[in-house]
């Protein structure tokens, strides 16, 4: 966190540690929604990147920590979150939904309108 | 029980899953409570010389339903997460289930210079941030030599 300071290029922000958000991914036949824990990262602070079949979520944690505290027990680490996922050519990418709250972050990627899956009739003569 | 694909399809989230079973097995005589390793809400602790910092990373709660509590010397965070798509259709599948999910309850044992009665507890961004000051009387003091 200190290394701020230091005058050193500034590296490609996917190049630095982060921790590994856990998530929950659901699908049904309108497309695929992921909730993932980001505890910490204000909205500001959130990047949510679609490039061609890639997601990737990325987010800052900021604490309002009073000067000079010495940290005692860490189980948060890092303040930063990264996670990438490859996507598949059925989801509409143009159409992703994003909605942050209260740390948990919910993506809605719907299906392309051609992918949603059609009942076939079956015809008894 | 759900069934685990052959080919991961994160192979990261696999990687992840390796290290904790690991981890787990690594200690021979592991605490009957668990580990701690991985509990819901994740927790950062800190002290400055006039007060402790409790951090629970603890997303997507309402904040009236967590349970914080102080009671001679323990901090006690309690509470319940519901899963937001309980409710999905039988046709929806999980492909991926991570997130903690249910009842939890951490204990947090502080220093005994706290003062029980200032602590300020403020929900932000899914990290509920408890600050309990220490007694005036138990803070470090320059002595001047006459």
């Amino acid at each position: 966190m200190t290394d701020k300071t230091t005058t050193k290029p500034a590296e490609s922000p996917s190049e630095e540690a982060a921790l590994f958000p856990p998530v929950d991914v659901i699908e049904d036949a309108n497309g695929i929604t992921l909730y993932a824990d980001l505890p910490g990262v204000p909205k500001d602070r959130l990047h949510v990147h679609v490039e061609a079949e890639s997601l990737t979520i990325e987010g800052e944690v900021q604490l309002s920590t009073p000067t000079g505290m010495d940290s005692t027990h860490a189980e948060v680490g890092l303040p930063r979150y990264r996670r990438q996922f490859t996507l598949s050519k059925e989801l509409d990418t143009e159409k992703v939904v994003a909605e942050f709250d209260k740390g948990v972050l919910k993506l809605s990627i719907p299906k392309a309108a051609h992918a949603q899956p059609k009942k076939i009739q079956i015809r008894v003569d | 029980m759900r069934y685990r694909a052959i080919f991961p399809r994160d192979l990261f989230a696999e990687l992840n899953r390796l290290q904790r079973a690991m981890q787990q097995s690594d200690d021979i005589s592991p605490n009957i409570r668990g580990s701690s390793h991985g509990a819901y809400p994740a927790m950062n602790v800190g002290s400055t010389p006039t007060s402790v910092e409790v951090y629970a990373f603890a997303p997507g709660l309402d904040p009236a339903g967590i349970d914080v509590q102080l009671e001679k010397g323990t901090l006690t965070l309690a509470g319940e997460r519901k899963v937001e798509y309980a409710g999905t259709p039988e046709q929806a599948s999980i492909h991926i289930d991570e997130r903690f999910a249910g009842r939890f309850r951490r204990v947090v044992s502080l220093p005994d210079d706290i003062d029980a009665d200032g602590v300020q507890a403020r929900y932000r961004d899914g990290v509920l941030h408890i600050s309990i000051p220490r007694r005036a009387a138990a803070q470090p003091r320059r002595i001047t030599i006459q």
